[in-house]
């Protein structure tokens, strides 16, 4: 069987799924936040294979590319959040952290 | 412009035998070459050379008992790394601990794909190649992060913190440093950057700037191979032996010897990007024969890296050992700004005199 | 089959395998882990995909740095030394049950829907100053968003992370 367009945006749905599944089913706020990881990889197998098979041009990898900076932000400040609450709280359970104040 | 297995294939076309083997089993060879005749003895001789350097600053002998002049010590270092018992701690992460070295090993021995040791002699001749270094070099920095943690053991741990976010930082410089030679060479690949310098116009003089940059590339690099005096961890007094402390025999000959493959490539990339490459100063060597201008060329290039290395062991045992706050506040209030600095002046100096670097317009003048 | 299609079948087990580890692991240093795996296979994906400076970027960055700061974040935000990394036990038979579901309606979408390729004919192109041109040319505003964006992230992560 070649690989066409369709195998690639299966494999960036199965990510995207498993990104999900990650995403409701952890109670460990870094372990959501590798769902959400998934999840952004996913999306960017989606641009590169979209910008090779239908646009034949590379707006799609610059897609990809503000997913990655998007992605480090995010990473970045949720992590910072994360060991805030840790230092404050003991604890980066998600239904631990259930008051707007720490 | 060839990668080294297509050349091989291209020299050997004529053979009886050789010549109808495909590229790929060249590719294997190349890659087994690279690694049985250079990467590893390299690294012991480098080992030696180390430890008779540091004897001399030190007003000590070195190693004397094995061979002429102790010249023989690495073989008999290493055999005694391959004979030793391989201990994994009880408590510590098995998975872990065996999969940290293998990592290390991997991406240290990956980086030598893109390095140009003379015209067409390169693993892989890749459009990104630069890049592609600074990619995979940075998954050292998780074997180190997984060492630390797997060995369970205190100085490990904090061994392996210590290296994650020295080297994550450090990063930042050398990626900065490095974007200053790509402003000016407008490629990334590594046998095109070399092309572009000549046996005249090599980057480190192309502008102040990228003189500037240069400094702060090598000793940038320093601080990511957490050589000394930015070996804060594996800092001998404070840590024992940092992340790999709980290592023994094979695995730790593995840290070992990736610590010199990778010194190695920081020589070798600062060779490639800022002193010329193989190229000869005030003479061209392109204009010989395939068979005398290939190993000069090899040989300009390993001399300018091996005196680099040399540098570098004379760095290390000289200076004194930074602290973990001073190195941080190094990284960030010294380097990161004047790197910013040197690739914002680049970029004003390429827009300025058109490209144009200080040989060329010297030459300029003259012919003017 | 063609070496290009095995190896596309490789990638996508290396990046799949991992990444289902990652989701229901109970240890979260081993979730941490194997998303190495996953990055990998993704930047794998992308070099098939004719990308190669985005593949580069995404060992850069997810490896060299997000997944870096993750396990940084794990072992800053446990019992470092006692090496107890258990997630507590959480039904996940709920939330997979609904992830398949998902899963079946977007692969019947996908297989459903025509989609209109255009295969150019020549090889992969380099994609470098392609992409140079096209961030400082076309996407030039989206381009200063990003860096906007990314020194509000440096400043808020520095003052979040900072203790009183």
């Amino acid at each position: 069987m070649t690989v066409e367009l369709h195998h690639y945006l299966i494999l960036s749905s199965i990510l995207f799924v498993l990104g999900i599944i990650g995403i409701i089913s952890r109670k460990n706020s870094i372990g959501i936040l590798m769902g959400i990881e998934l999840v952004m990889n996913a999306c960017g197998i989606n641009f590169v294979a979209f910008s090779k098979y239908i646009a034949s041009d590379f707006s799609g990898q610059i897609f990809a590319l503000f997913i990655f900076v998007i992605a480090a932000a995010e990473v970045v400040v949720a992590l910072a959040i994360v060991l805030r609450i840790y230092q404050n709280k003991a604890t980066i359970d998600i239904e631990e952290v259930k008051d707007l104040k720490c | 412009m060839t990668s080294l297995p297509e050349f091989l294939k291209e020299l050997f076309e004529s053979w009886p035998l050789l010549g109808i083997l495909p590229v790929w089993f060249y590719s294997i060879v190349a890659i087994f070459g690279l690694l049985f005749l250079f990467l590893f003895p390299f690294a012991g001789v480098a080992v030696y050379v180390e430890r008779k350097i540091a004897g001399d600053i030190q007003a000590r002998i070195g190693p004397n008992v094995v061979g002429p002049y102790g010249i023989l010590q690495w073989i008999a270092d290493a055999l005694k790394l391959l004979l030793k018992e391989d201990i994994i701690p009880t408590n510590a992460d098995k998975k872990l601990f065996i999969l940290s070295p293998m990592l290390i090993f991997i991406s240290g021995a990956c980086a030598y794909a893109v390095i140009p040791f003379a015209d067409n002699v390169i693993l892989a001749n890749l459009n990104i190649g630069i890049f592609y270094l600074l990619a995979i070099t940075s998954m050292v920095t998780l074997g180190l992060i997984l060492g630390g943690w797997a060995s369970n053991n205190k100085w490990s741990l904090l061994g392996g913190l210590r290296a994650a976010a020295q080297v994550v930082s450090y990063e930042i410089p050398v990626a900065l440093s490095i974007l200053t030679v790509v402003l000016v060479t407008g490629t990334l690949d590594m046998a095109q950057i070399v092309k572009m310098q000549g046996p005249f116009y090599w980057n480190i003089f192309h502008n102040p700037f990228l003189f500037i940059s240069a400094c702060i590339y090598y000793i940038a690099a320093l601080a990511e191979a957490n050589r000394t005096p930015f070996d804060i961890p594996e800092a001998d007094s404070e840590l024992v032996s940092g992340y790999n402390t709980e290592y023994s025999g094979m695995r730790f000959a593995i840290f070992f010897l990736i610590e010199y493959a990778e010194c190695f490539i920081i020589c070798a990339v600062a060779t490639t990007l800022f002193l010329g490459g193989w190229h000869l100063p005030f003479f061209d060597l392109s204009s010989l024969t395939l068979g005398l201008r290939i190993p000069l060329q090899i040989m300009v290039f390993m001399t300018k890296s091996i005196l680099l290395l040399l540098t570098m062991m004379w760095i290390r045992w000289t200076l004194p050992r930074y602290r973990v706050d001073q190195l941080m506040k190094l990284c960030w209030e010294v380097f990161v700004p004047f790197s910013f600095a040197c690739l914002i002046g680049t970029a004003f100096w390429m827009v300025l005199f058109k490209g144009k670097g200080i040989p060329e317009l010297i030459l300029g003048l003259f012919v003017s | 089959m063609t070496s290009y299609d095995s190896l596309f079948y490789v990638f996508a087990a290396v990046t799949i395998i991992p990444a289902i580890v990652t989701v229901f692991h109970p240890n979260i240093l081993y979730a941490a882990l194997s998303l190495f795996g996953s990055f990998f296979g993704v930047a794998g994906i992308y070099v098939l995909l004719g990308a190669d400076f985005i593949a580069a970027t995404q060992v850069l960055i997810y490896v060299g740095g997000i997944l870096v700061l993750i396990l940084f974040a794990v072992m800053l935000s446990k019992n470092i030394y006692g090496m107890t990394f258990q997630d507590e036990k959480k039904k996940k038979i709920l939330p997979t049950l609904f992830g398949i579901l998902l899963l079946g309606f977007l692969i019947k979408l996908i297989t459903t829907v025509h989609w209109n390729t255009t295969l150019s004919e020549e090889g992969p192109l380099p994609t470098t100053a392609a992409l140079g041109n096209l961030l400082l040319t076309e996407y030039l505003l989206p381009f200063e968003l990003a860096s906007v964006l990314l020194l509000a992230a440096l400043i808020g992560a520095i003052i979040l992370a900072r203790s009183k």
